[in-house]
């Protein structure tokens, strides 16, 4: 799979990270490069694999749902990078 | 005095139990050298003032019967420290201030530890130089010119060069037992589930462990106990009693049966790494063990199903980096989605950028199945070959890595060259093992190799076992000459 500045484009758009046209170049040329090497996969049969997503043999825990702490809202709001009393403040969204 | 600071963590522990020392003379001592060590740039922050409090309420009343009495330790800047910046090494986290503790350091404390700063790592743990931190390459106290290894970076480096007498990092590919090896020091990756990952900057959560980094095994064996533990609040914690792995640390190996991959012998690997791994086989050998050849077929596809798995992980956790609740945000943009968009581009480094734009692409609708599902069948096939080989062996030596440290900027512009550091260490984590990398010796330059002892899942007093008997028979002396002082 070679990549190029159009597919880039697309992925970055998904990613929401916005990509200059020189980086594109060379992000373009890696990222080639590195599906290349990842592509040594296909050498496998894994029709009859099962996926493993987790190499715990248990089932994940569940809990009740309670809250166990809050009343925190200050201390959450001071690591924000903009904010107004008790609100997170995000550039216009509605007309 | 600076004698100290050279001991072990175990012989330091010793001296504040019979009171030979104070908790506030051995911080006093660690500060001094971190204040005169700023070249190798291994630290991102400290907290001196908070380190002396601590120290001075310890002395007042010692409790002596903790693990770690008094002890104070800088930690991997991946870890949550409650009132103090957590940075990941990343200009997105540069201001970051947790209002909560992650649970192994909180863990640390609770057994006596102090907070003496927190240590340099790759961005987001992706690395394996320490080259890709936003605050600086850190320097391998072996060599002025020659990188540390990563992510553990700064952890490796601040304890090879004595400015924290044991330290804890994160391994999610190696970055754990690479930099170890490359800093002649001694490296745990735990068993996936028995270190807690809450209040851990997250990079790829099925792989992610946090584990121990030490001058010592035995010292290894402490920190281990001191950290792991099961936490309701990390849904991949495992359920089980505590182990006393300090006081379970025994060198007789006799009878116990030692697995070599042949698949780990790779092309163009120095002879210099060969001879060690034979090395390590005849020491373990003349202590009673059996040697016995094995095969991991699938050993070459690790690091091409690690470079699927882990950046698609990673793109997912690293979309909570969106400049509105907390970390870095941009002033440039006309709307939300443009802030979004400027934010991440200013705040992530390229070695991120690349691993979410590589995660997105494999997640993106379409190719799902051709990269995700593929590699989550062959990390199948990879865990196969070590559960078929765990039925005959009760371990597996390699080594830790295919070179010993590189030059700063050697690899940086070359992607996969930097990624097959990682080859024999990737494999571990997919799988899920145990696995400790400990010095075996020097190459013709002087700089430190390790081999890695992989055991079976939860196994993680039998490989500290082996590797005790092997440090104990190996005579590695690692010769740093404090020359940045």
């Amino acid at each position: 799979m070679s990549i190029d500045k159009d597919k880039i484009k697309h992925i970055s758009k998904l990613a929401r990270i916005s990509i200059d046209s020189k980086k594109s170049d060379s992000l373009a040329k890696d990222l080639t490069s590195i599906f290349k090497f990842i592509e040594q996969l296909n050498e496998l049969n894994t029709d009859k694999v099962e996926p493993l997503s987790s190499i715990l043999n248990t089932p994940l825990r569940s809990r009740e749902d309670k809250i166990n702490d809050g009343k925190i809202r200050d201390k959450i709001l001071e690591n924000s990078p903009k904010k107004n009393e008790e609100f997170f403040v995000v550039p216009k969204v509605i007309e | 005095m600076s004698e100290i600071i050279k001991k072990n963590l175990s012989e330091i522990i010793d001296l504040i139990k019979k009171k030979e020392i104070k908790s506030e003379e051995l911080a006093n001592l660690y500060i001094d050298k971190v204040n005169k060590s700023k070249k190798l740039n291994s630290f991102i922050n400290t907290c001196f003032e908070h380190t002396i409090q601590k120290s001075k309420e310890f002395d007042k009343k010692p409790n002596l019967n903790s693990l770690l009495p008094g002890i104070p330790l800088a930690v991997k800047d991946l870890f949550c420290t409650n009132g103090f910046k957590t940075t990941a090494g990343s200009k997105m986290l540069e201001n970051f201030i947790p209002q909560y503790e992650s649970t192994v350091t909180e863990n640390l404390w609770k057994e006596g530890a102090i907070l003496l700063g927190k240590l340099n790592c790759d961005e987001y743990a992706m690395g394996s130089s320490n080259e890709t931190s936003y605050f600086g390459n850190v320097i391998n106290p072996i060599a002025k010119d020659t990188v540390p290894g990563g992510s553990s970076g700064g952890s490796a480096s601040a304890l090879a060069a004595d400015l924290t007498p044991a330290t804890i990092g994160t391994d999610t590919g190696g970055s754990i037992r690479q930099p170890a090896s490359f800093t002649g020091t001694v490296g745990l990756k735990p068993t996936y589930g028995l270190c807690s990952r809450w209040g851990i900057v997250a990079f790829a959560s099925s792989l992610d462990q946090a584990g121990p980094m030490t001058k010592s095994v035995k010292d290894c064996s402490i920190m281990l106990e001191a950290m792991a533990g099961f936490d309701k609040k990390d849904s991949t914690s495992i359920e089980k009693k505590k182990e006393n792995y300090s006081k379970n640390l025994k060198t007789d190996i006799k009878g116990l049966k030692i697995g070599i991959p042949k698949e780990y012998r790779v092309e163009n690997m120095p002879k210099e790494i060969d001879e060690l791994w034979n090395k390590g086989k005849s020491i373990l050998k003349d202590l009673g063990a059996d040697i016995i050849d094995i095969s991991l077929p699938h050993t070459k596809y690790a690091l091409p199903t690690y470079y699927i798995v882990a950046p698609a992980e990673a793109s997912s956790n690293l979309a909570r980096y969106d400049g509105v609740k907390y970390g870095y945000r941009s002033s440039k943009g006309n709307d939300l989605i443009e802030m979004y968009e400027n934010t991440r581009s200013e705040g992530f480094g390229d070695e991120v950028k690349r691993r979410i734009l590589i995660g997105t692409y494999v997640l993106s609708s379409g190719y799902y199945d051709a990269y995700y599902l593929k590699a989550q069948k062959v990390r199948q096939l990879i865990k196969k070959d070590f559960d078929e080989n765990f039925g005959k062996v009760d371990a597996i030596l390699t080594p830790s890595t295919p070179s010993s440290a590189f030059k700063i900027g050697e690899k940086t512009n070359d992607p996969i060259s930097m990624y097959l550091n990682d080859i024999f260490t990737v494999p571990v984590n997919l799988a899920g093992l145990p696995a400790i990398s400990v010095p075996a010796g020097l190459d013709k330059k002087g700089y430190p190799l390790g081999l890695q002892l992989i055991g079976k899942t939860l196994d993680e007093q039998n490989i500290l076992n082996v590797a005790y008997a092997f440090e104990k028979n190996c005579n590695f002396k690692n010769e740093i000459k404090n020359w940045w002082l």
